[in-house]
């Protein structure tokens, strides 16, 4: 049967199994959004584009499945643009559907027009302009197997709007042929052999985690390959929750705002086994200093991760899964030295435990001002077990990570890469719809709370019951301690002093919200906020200039921490 | 160091923008860039000369394998190849250096293509080397224009 451009794509999203998309309205989607209606796919109408694309992160990053997002030409495409280079930094899996002026009038500086496919260029895995309608089931196929395979990322298709209007013959493609595109899975069995024989005359390693092994669900392999071994595991921000946090075997989190123990561990390891990381800046400051007694193994599916920040003595291209699983094997056969190996890494251990006991993760606590490690601690007690908390960015972002104790993969959703603020609002939302069920809690601060809170109107209108926790400081709190620590205390541009009434802003959309002060008041606004059906915002008034310790300042080696201010 | 590396690529619109972006974007350096569809009329080839350590080039060639429009990229150093390149040259040629400019012509095996009273435009073409050594030789005589296509470079044998 004939079908329209954009009945093609709708059917075309139907047999990719999407059963949401996120999206706003406009000119040059107006067909799309008419046919829409007759689809069985639901739409959440988001209020910016930005959150759209936010959105469906969360969706993609809590589902594993790849989101979708539409926006309309010109500003509604460049909306999207900070929700995509939030995706691709964090390796997520998108497809963004962009409406454009029709044909004749590209290049022309039409109303709404921008060339959108050259702006998403850097920050798009792959993107399309669609050209001919004949083409159009084929780009959408490609789209979707390219977003999700290999690395995963976003993939943008910019569809003018008289293709939108023109039909054709309706044939989905079955399989994909690219000849560009062959991402490996499998890892070659003798690096994986090399990788073997690197662990068993190891004295002192560590496995380094980080997001790659989130996107590829392979945390179950990673428990497997580290308990095995009882190798220590330390992870990036995105990798936090792919290992349990409260394992005996757990170092929390490395990095610029990592343990003292992780980053002490790293520096005097021998050797660093590196899974689904890529060696980012914040977690290795000085590159001359980082691990540098340490053979390095890296296993990732993208090889222009391998060798980029630093030196790798043995890379293994592939899935992470496939990788563990191998590696695990290579060592089942050589079981019977394993006891030995074990037990002589039993002095490494021993001096981790060290470090742990004279270093721990503490904060100083209080009786008359709400610490924000604290309002952490007790939400990550009271809170179920399969809860997802997404958060913004700045010092509430580190808070979580340094005292929330994540336990399930693809529970902890937070913009790494790019440090997106406004971010996790939208992503709860999305998490939400794709769970309805299960306690999605956005942590936040007053700063970045405000630079998505229209979302509230969303989560209302489709009774998203997301809890949003907002540690209140009248700050931008993370540049405010840079100021104190590195610029003289000048405190430039870092009050938000206008007092926002969060509550009085809650009721406005028809949320719930509440506001303490107290420390005496923590559990119990916690515990309240859980039992209130629908969105709630709990605001908590902390100790203004509490800052995130320990800390690598910029440029110094992780084994120079600043333990407290 | 200087290396020359051959991309075959699917001859799509905006590819081109996608390979250049990517040395932009990263902060590599493209000396020269020739691009034209091969024998296959899909596939285009671009022939870049770029220069820099063995781990930047490690990443240019994995960077360049990553587009998804890239279909294979080989680094031609290190190897045999025969590489040729194609200069013209608008040269002064008065009635004192007319018969030089013929001379160097005739030695290194060029061809005049365009003739007026006060010029010649010569086309070379060879190895780079060789394209440098006939623009020295003809630069006191006045170079009026120099265009080169940068090279394009070849496996040697089967």
């Amino acid at each position: 049967m004939k079908k329209t451009g954009s009945q093609i794509l709708l059917e075309c999203l139907l047999r990719e199994g999407v059963d949401t998309v996120f999206g706003y309205p406009g000119g040059t989607v107006i067909n799309i959004y008419h046919d829409l209606a007759d689809y069985p796919i639901r739409h959440i109408l988001t209020r910016h584009e930005q959150a759209a694309v936010h959105a469906a992160d969360g969706y993609a990053r809590t589902t594993g499945r790849v989101g979708v997002a539409i926006a309309t030409s010109g500003p509604g495409a460049t909306n999207t643009v900070t929700g995509i280079a939030t995706a691709y930094m964090d390796s997520i899996p998108l497809v963004v559907i962009t409406g454009q002026v029709p044909t004749p009038l590209i290049g022309n500086d039409a109303f709404q027009e921008v060339d959108i496919v050259g702006i998403t260029r850097s920050i798009t895995k792959h993107n399309y302009l669609v050209q001919d309608i004949k083409d159009l089931a084929r780009i959408i196929k490609q789209a979707f197997y390219i977003a999700r395979t290999g690395r995963p990322g976003p993939v943008l298709i910019d569809f003018p709007k008289d293709i939108q209007i023109q039909s054709t013959w309706f044939e989905y493609p079955d399989k994909v042929e690219m000849r560009g595109y062959k991402p490996t899975y499998s890892g070659n069995l003798r690096q994986v052999e090399k990788a073997a024989n690197l662990i068993m005359a190891a004295r002192k390693p560590v496995i380094y985690v980080g997001g790659g092994a989130s996107g590829a669900d392979a945390s179950e392999e990673l428990l497997a390959f580290a308990e095995m071994t009882r190798i220590p595991v330390t992870t990036t921000l995105l990798g936090m929750a792919v290992f349990p946090q409260r394992h005996t075997q757990s170092l929390g989190m490395l990095g610029m705002h990592g343990t003292y123990y992780a980053n002490m561990a790293v520096t005097h390891s021998d050797l660093l086994i590196a899974v689904g990381a890529r060696f980012d800046d914040r977690v290795t400051g000085k590159i001359a200093s980082f691990a540098p007694h340490a053979k390095i193994i890296h296993i990732d599916i993208d090889p222009t991760s391998i060798k980029k920040n630093v030196r790798v003595d043995l890379p293994i291209v592939g899935d992470l899964k496939d990788v563990l699983k191998k590696l695990a094997d290579a060592l089942d056969r050589r079981s019977d030295e394993l006891p030995a190996l074990i037990h002589a890494m039993g002095p490494w251990r021993e001096e981790i435990a060290a470090w742990k006991r004279g270093y721990p993760m503490v904060y100083q606590s209080s009786d008359s001002v709400i610490k924000p490690q604290y309002v952490i601690e007790q939400l990550s007690e009271l809170c179920s077990e399969d809860a997802i908390i997404t958060t913004e960015v700045g010092q509430h972002q580190m808070w979580t990570a340094q005292f929330f104790a994540f336990s399930r993969p693809r529970t902890f959703l937070t913009s790494g890469g790019l440090g997106t603020m406004g971010y996790g609002l939208p992503a709860a939302l999305g998490a939400q719809v794709a769970f309805p069920e299960r306690q999605v809690i956005d942590i936040s601060g007053d700063g970045s709370f405000q630079m998505n809170s229209q979302e509230l109107a969303t989560l209302v209108q489709y009774g998203l019951p997301v809890k949003i926790v907002i540690l209140n400081n009248q700050y931008l709190g993370m540049v405010r301690q840079w100021q104190e620590l590195f610029f003289d205390r000048r405190y430039s541009q870092t009050p938000l002093e206008l007092p926002i009434d969060f509550v009085k802003l809650a009721e406005a959309y028809g949320a719930t919200g509440f506001s303490v002060s107290r420390p005496d008041q923590v559990r119990e606004v916690i515990c309240k906020a859980f039992e209130t059906p629908g969105p709630v915002i709990m605001e908590f008034k902390v100790d203004r200039e509490e800052n995130v310790m320990p800390m690598v300042p910029a440029g110094a080696a992780i084994n120079e921490m600043v333990l407290a201010s | 160091m200087k290396h020359t590396i051959s991309v075959l690529v699917e001859n799509e619109f905006g590819v081109l923008t996608r390979v250049a972006g990517l040395f932009s974007g990263r902060g590599f350096n493209i000396e020269s860039l020739s691009v034209a569809p091969t024998l296959d009329p899909s596939v285009s080839r671009m022939t870049i000369v770029t220069c820099g350590d063995d781990g930047i080039l490690e990443q240019i060639t994995k960077q360049l394998n990553k587009l998804i429009d890239t279909i294979k990229v080989t680094d031609f150093t290190g190897q045999d190849y025969v590489e040729r390149e194609m200069a013209l040259v608008k040269v002064t040629a008065e009635e004192d250096t007319r018969a030089e400019v013929l001379r160097i012509v005739d030695i290194f095996r060029a061809k005049v293509v365009d003739v007026t009273p006060r010029s010649y435009t010569l086309e070379i073409t060879g190895a780079p080397t060789k394209l440098n050594a006939v623009i020295d030789l003809l630069r006191p005589m006045g170079i009026k224009e120099l265009v080169r296509s940068g090279p394009v470079v070849m496996g040697r044998g089967l």
